[in-house]
């Protein structure tokens, strides 16, 4: 929050006073605005929210510059892929960013976040820096885990983002743990767990649903649909792709993830749901303009023009640009400086991060095991320490 | 309880204890005599600390202490060391199926539900993969779950979770994450309880970075490795034995926690070290009185740690003996014994007057038929043997 927050006076800052006023914005930068959702919502055993969505000018220009830094981020991503820079496998996110934006804008830093391996800007948005980011997906020892995790491995303990997880599905009984203990501790936090239409298919999803509902934890299932499980259709995948009525038991929302202020408020109320009655499951209808990963060109399952469809009536950066420009909140040319910041920041981030060196050798054996009682492990000399491999 | 469980807060990445709670102030109890910590415990009665507290055969160890101690159970053993972990620490909390209500299957959890309530003493669905998954998320925001597989067989089901999951997260993350999560169960071949039932899970785990494996094998140190289990910032698995729960064996009425890496020397000895964990410590003891009596001086290690193995003890064994049997309920193929072997081929060659010799369990599905399932696992018979042969 406290990074929206500085990032939103950075943007104030850099719009002369004058330009505000001879626009005749009386009202301050909170003042509401009310906004109608592109689509209603729809709901199974639930009445979903009101289409109206309050937000302010403040709000709206941060989700364009957060979503702007984001889309960038993944974009340079793709060329330090190319570069060979990042190896292994990246998951980019770019044309989903709403989804991540409009829950941070929904929520506090108590509250946790658990996702898959598309982690990268859901790690910006819960307080992660751009160079932990890109220094981890170099494999420096900057990164947010030292180097050693990776794309699939963001963490940010103190902002509540707990990952970052390579296996389908298994990030989402995690969740429920999650919110075990938020429910154990009394905290009143909920729990964020989100998957994809491909892991919407796993077993130990429905065993974590059946739990989460049992003992009524609080569980906010997000299933961020972006209609391709890697390389197969949702419709080849899942007999049923309403993946919002899957729950059965438990209630569901489908929300336009395209439209991060119907995402916001979608989150909003499925924090109110369960923090008094268990879990939900929102259903964020998105879409990835890149293929599954770097090493899926993306375009064999798909059409081109598929994707540029979406990306024209859909995208979600355009949606808030539009929003933004018919409240004459700010000039075409000011968010086109934003857009230019955005990109300078990511690019000294990145000439930051290449300066950061790789992890020290003996990097290799820590943290494999933490210091706690008596758990020392020696050679068989008992002269080093060091942990033993049998 | 405490407030929050390290969500909020920006712990450093290996915060081992929260504000609230005191550092361990207990004493380990090493096989050496050398207690880790020497800090007086305050909470409980504070008698003799019991140094050379060793649950040798012969030797009793409540007698160095001024108090005699209590019989019990091993299951009582093992609930005793929750039920004194979960006072101590609000954030000890108990997964499994039948844990609450029925008590645990092996009683193991009686009465705790009754006392800590539904929360704490989790009844979960029939859903491995899941319900350990929910421990480990529990676990990175600070709570310290025990999480039980009615029988360690059925945690194949969540050998991802356990893995990947458990194991790793410390390290993927950079260390922001610790897991003291505490997975235990009861496995090892049974009496008849058939092929999917007698499952040595120690042998799939072994490789697994980042857990901790341990297996108990008395009353005393299962008590002790529980304890010691649950207060690890490591995630541990803690193999117990079906056929084990209703040793009676006395122990000490003070508290203790026994090291998780160390191994216990059972019978010193001259001529040969013999190297064994779990219920087959007692078909080894069983072959020593044989042994004995036939003149021959077997030095008797339970090396109780299974990863990591505790080399210098069994090195200095090896170091005074130059034999080594290895007596192993695990299969031949991939067991514990493989790895042993193999560790002490690399780390004490030069002190070995003659190859290793690891007697292992058959490489085949437990068999229902008792006579057959008797030669599926090792006798004291066959071990007498190796011995002899060993020691020519």
């Amino acid at each position: 929050m406290a990074q929206l927050i500085r990032r939103a006076a950075a943007l104030n800052k850099s719009l002369p006073a004058a330009s505000f006023a001879a626009r005749g914005l009386a009202t301050a930068s909170t003042s509401s605005i009310t906004v109608e959702t592109s689509l209603p919502f729809t709901g199974h055993n639930i009445d979903p929210p009101s289409r109206s969505v309050e937000t302010s000018p403040q709000e709206l220009l941060t989700f364009f510059r957060d979503m702007a830094l984001m889309r960038r981020m993944e974009i340079a991503a793709d060329s330090l892929y190319k570069a060979k820079l990042i190896r292994g496998f990246c998951h980019l996110y770019d044309g989903q960013e709403a989804v991540c934006v409009g829950m941070e804008a929904a929520i506090n830093r108590k509250d946790c976040i658990i996702t898959a391996y598309r982690d990268h800007c859901i790690f910006l948005g819960r307080g992660g820096t751009l160079l932990e980011a890109f220094a981890e997906l170099m494999g420096r020892k900057d990164g947010c885990s030292k180097g050693k995790g990776g794309s699939m491995h963001f963490y940010k303990k103190e902002g509540g983002f707990y990952g970052g997880h390579g296996i389908v599905g298994a990030q989402v009984p995690l969740g429920c743990g999650l919110a075990f203990a938020q429910k154990y501790s009394k905290d009143e936090s909920v729990t964020f767990a989100m998957y994809g239409d491909g892991a919407a298919n796993q077993g130990q999803l429905f065993e974590a649903l059946n739990m989460a509902a049992l003992w009524d934890l609080p569980a906010i299932l997000v299933c961020e649909n972006n209609h391709y499980g890697m390389g197969t259709a949702e419709w080849r995948a899942a007999k049923s792709p309403a993946y919002y009525k899957r729950g059965d038991y438990v209630p569901g929302l489908k929300v336009d993830g395209m439209d991060a202020l119907a995402v916001k408020q979608a989150c909003k109320f499925a924090k109110e749901h369960a923090l008094k009655n268990g879990p939900i499951i929102l259903e964020m209808d998105t879409y990835r303009y890149h293929g599954h990963s770097m090493s899926d060109p993306g375009s064999t399952y798909r059409t081109r023009d598929e994707i540029s469809g979406v990306r024209q009536e859909r995208d979600p950066i355009e949606r808030i640009r539009k929003l933004v420009l018919a409240h004459d909140l700010a000039t075409e040319k000011e968010l086109k400086d934003t857009e230019k910041e955005v990109r300078k920041e990511v690019d000294e981030a990145i000439a930051q991060a290449k300066e950061s060196p790789m992890p020290d050798p003996s990097e290799l054996f820590s943290n494999v095991y933490a210091k706690g009682l008596g758990t020392e492990s020696f050679g068989a000399d008992r002269k080093e320490v060091r942990t033993v491999l049998p | 309880m405490a407030a929050s469980f390290g969500v909020s807060s920006a712990a450093a990445a290996n915060a081992v204890k929260s504000p609230a709670l005191s550092p361990p102030s207990l004493p380990v109890i090493r096989s050496e005599a050398r207690p880790i910590s020497c800090r007086v415990n305050k909470s409980r009665k504070a008698g003799k600390i019991t140094t050379k507290a060793v649950a040798a055969q012969a030797e009793n160890p409540a007698s160095a202490a001024s108090k005699p101690g209590h019989e019990v159970l091993l299951f009582e053993a093992l609930r005793e060391g929750l039920e004194e972990e979960m006072e101590r620490d609000p954030r000890v909390c108990i997964f499994g199926e039948d844990v609450g209500h029925y008590g645990g299957s092996y009683k193991v959890s009686k009465g705790l539900a009754d006392k800590y309530g539904d929360l704490r003493v989790l009844d979960t669905p029939i859903a491995e993969n899941s319900f350990i998954g929910m421990a480990v998320g529990a676990a990175m925001t600070g709570l310290r779950p025990v999480v039980e597989g009615m029988n360690m067989g059925f945690l194949l089901l969540a050998f991802n979770q356990i893995s990947d999951n458990c194991g790793m997260l410390h390290y993927t993350s950079g260390g922001q994450f610790t897991i003291p999560t505490v997975i235990r169960g009861p496995g090892g071949v049974g009496r008849q309880l058939g092929a999917e039932h007698s499952q040595r899970l120690e042998s799939y785990f072994q490789s697994i970075p980042g857990i901790q494996m341990v297996a108990c094998s008395t009353p005393y140190n299962a008590k002790g490795l529980m304890k010691a289990a649950i207060r690890s910032e490591n995630p541990v698995v803690l193999f117990e034995h079906v056929l084990l729960y209703n040793l009676k064996e006395r122990i000490p009425d003070e508290e203790y926690v026994v090291s998780l890496e160390e191994a216990e020397m059972v019978r010193p000895g001259e001529h040969v070290t013999i190297l064994t964990y779990s219920r087959m410590r007692y078909h080894v003891m069983q072959a020593a009185k044989t042994l004995v009596n036939k003149g021959y001086d077997p030095e008797v290690i339970d090396i109780r740690s299974l990863k990591p193995f505790d080399l210098y003890t069994i090195g200095n064994s090896i170091k005074k003996t130059h034999k080594v049997l290895i007596v192993e309920e695990c299969m031949r193929t991939g067991g514990i014994g493989a790895s042993l072997t193999a560790a002490i081929n690399e780390n004490f060659n030069d002190y070995l007057d003659a190859p290793i010799v690891c007697l292992s369990s058959q490489d085949v599905p437990t068999p229902y038929a008792g006579t057959l399932e008797e030669v599926t696992v090792v006798q004291p018979g066959q071990i007498v043997t190796a011995v002899e042969q060993l020691c020519r």
